[in-house]
């Protein structure tokens, strides 16, 4: 599927044209359709740099961070401690409308690309991608090697909803890239917003942006509607359902 | 095969689904008991949210129910006079029970609380089921007679009604009671509570086998089917496609299950369903008291603005 959208004209997307350097990308597939069959897809991100007249001409070598947010959602960490001989819920922190899907991916380890102040400006990296949480009536991040923080990126990661790779961005020639965006079976429904950073000789020069959507469609997506919309019929429906099938299998069961 | 759950949100394998739909129905089908208390926990071990889950587990077991009342009613063994008056405490039970629930709820715990009254239900039932059962089967392979049935206070109460196919003559007081405490226990813990309701009905009843578990199905049925009601219109949590597949499961298996207990003495089905549900209240129990492999969490409170 990603081969015949290959083909599809680009959508282009001008970048920051900041310091003479122009970033072009596009997805293979600005609309991931979930179909009942859909068990996880990858999509392509690819683009080029384009130099021009005022691009210094010693510039040549480039690094690249692309960061891919999934729908924002609200989100409850919680701890279990041993209470009464009984492990419970104790602990909580609520993490605020943060990215339901995070990928970060680069052409080299993110400490090679850029230094540890500007990494944190440009959220680079899992640990300086801003998560704000709720502590009491706050709302902040925190160090990143909090027990609830860290608890939360390793339960993403596991799921395979937020990921981090610093080799996933592959140089083509020198200005033109391409990187895989995989996507888990278990993906957020919603727009994905796409962000590619780009970085040379340590110095951030310039960024650019594009989107896609997954979306439920046919019978998928009218389910889901009908459930949200209209709770009577749907229920109703279901219960008539169920009735059907229970009356049916006593019918082709019935020994006469 | 893989298919797309619109609800849940996640792919499943369509065979693994069915195989358990047909398991749980043929434990349902052989003891007359719903099989939500095995079926839930079992979807959410495959990964589908315990919400998403015991919504949809109400229509299997709707579902499964019907097919297993329809075919005890053409045997007559149903007690219609009895499923009446078992059901207007039922559907009473039913409604506190979504109202303590959402109440649970807003206080926070009610994972908790769904644990612990698992364990001490499952354990307290399971236990007592298995050791009366024990003791049954000791005493037919010594020969013994049983026990005369005595009378206990309960058939002292007033307001008697004569439930004919039963041919028990019967207070109605007890039996709304009943009905009340299943509906209401139903609701909590995403349950049918057939497995409550049968030896209720035997030992404290005293409702003769042969119209018990076609009995305990009408009420079942009737309260599920109100859950999924339910369920739809509040939360919108009732996987459709899901509950079909386990439907379909299901029914075929209560099928096959429902003859295999026939073949099966009361003593020994009793013994089976004792060791069943204690083991699942166990795992429950152990659940609570071993460490976690992970400590932490993620619960999703949806999509925000």
């Amino acid at each position: 599927m990603t081969r015949t959208l290959l083909a599809i004209v680009l959508v282009l997307l001008l970048g920051g044209a900041a310091r003479g350097e122009r970033l072009i990308v596009s997805v293979s597939n600005h609309r991931v359709t979930v179909t009942p069959n859909y068990s996880g897809e990858e999509l392509v991100l690819f683009g080029s740099v384009e130099r021009d007249a005022t691009t210094p001409a010693d510039r040549t070598a480039y690094d690249l961070v692309v960061t891919v947010r999934g729908p924002r959602a609200d989100m409850v960490t919680r701890r279990k401690e041993r209470t009464f001989g009984i492990w419970i819920n104790t602990d909580y922190r609520q993490f605020l409308h943060v990215p339901s899907y995070l990928a970060l991916f680069a052409n080299r380890p993110f400490d090679a690309i850029t230094s540890p102040e500007i990494a944190r400006r440009q959220q680079i990296g899992l640990n300086n991608v801003l998560l704000t949480q709720r502590v009491g009536g706050d709302y902040a991040d925190v160090v990143p090697n909090d027990a609830f923080r860290s608890a939360f990126i390793r339960l993403r990661t596991e799921r395979g909803l937020y990921r981090e790779d610093p080799s996933a961005v592959t140089f083509l020639t020198p200005t033109l890239f391409r990187t895989g965006i995989p996507l888990p079976a278990e993906v957020p429904i919603g727009t994905y917003e796409v962000e590619i950073k780009l970085f040379a000789t340590g110095a951030f020069i310039g960024k650019t942006e594009t989107a896609f959507e997954i979306v439920k469609v046919g019978f998928e997506q009218f389910v889901a509607t009908t459930a949200r919309q209209n709770g009577l019929i749907y229920g109703l429906a279901t219960a008539a359902m169920a009735l059907m099938t229970g009356w049916m299998a006593s019918i082709v069961f019935r020994k006469d | 095969m893989q298919l797309y759950l619109p609800i849940a949100d996640l792919p499943v394998n369509v065979f693994l689904v069915l195989a358990m739909g047909a398991a749980v129905g043929f434990v349902s089908g052989m003891f007359g008991i719903g099989g939500g208390f095995l079926m839930t926990p079992l979807l959410i071990f495959i990964g589908i949210t315990p919400a998403v889950a015991v919504a949809s587990v109400a229509s299997h077991i709707a579902a499964s129910s019907f097919s297993g009342a329809l075919s005890y009613w053409r045997r007559r063994a149903i007690d219609p006079a009895l499923a009446s008056v078992l059901l207007c405490g039922g559907v009473a039970g039913t409604t506190l029970g979504v109202w303590t629930f959402t109440q649970l709820r807003a206080l926070g715990q009610l994972d908790l609380m769904i644990a612990l009254s698992y364990v001490v239900l499952l354990t307290t039932v399971g236990s007592l089921m298995f050791s009366e059962a024990l003791r049954a089967l000791m005493r037919t392979r010594r020969g013994a007679l049983p026990p005369r049935r005595t009378h206990n206070w309960i058939h002292g109460l007033p307001l008697k009604m004569r439930f004919k196919r039963s041919k028990i003559y019967l207070s109605v007081i007890p039996v709304v009671v009943v009905g009340i405490v299943i509906g209401f226990i139903g609701a909590i813990m995403g349950i049918g509570g057939g497995f409550i309701l049968v030896p209720i009905m035997i030992y404290l009843l005293r409702v003769p086998t042969s119209t018990v578990i076609g009995t305990s199905m009408v009420l079942t049925l009737v309260t599920m089917l109100f859950a999924t009601m339910l369920h739809a219109v509040t939360n919108h949590l009732v996987d459709a496609v899901l509950a079909l597949i386990l439907m379909v499961g299901g029914v075929t298996g209560a099928q096959f299950g429902a003859r295999a207990g026939q073949k099966i003495r009361g003593e020994q089905l009793r013994l089976l369903l004792g060791l069943l549900i204690l083991s699942v209240g166990v795992r429950f129990a152990i659940e609570l008291v071993i460490q976690p492999s992970d400590l932490f969490t993620i619960r999703e409170l949806g999509v925000s603005g």
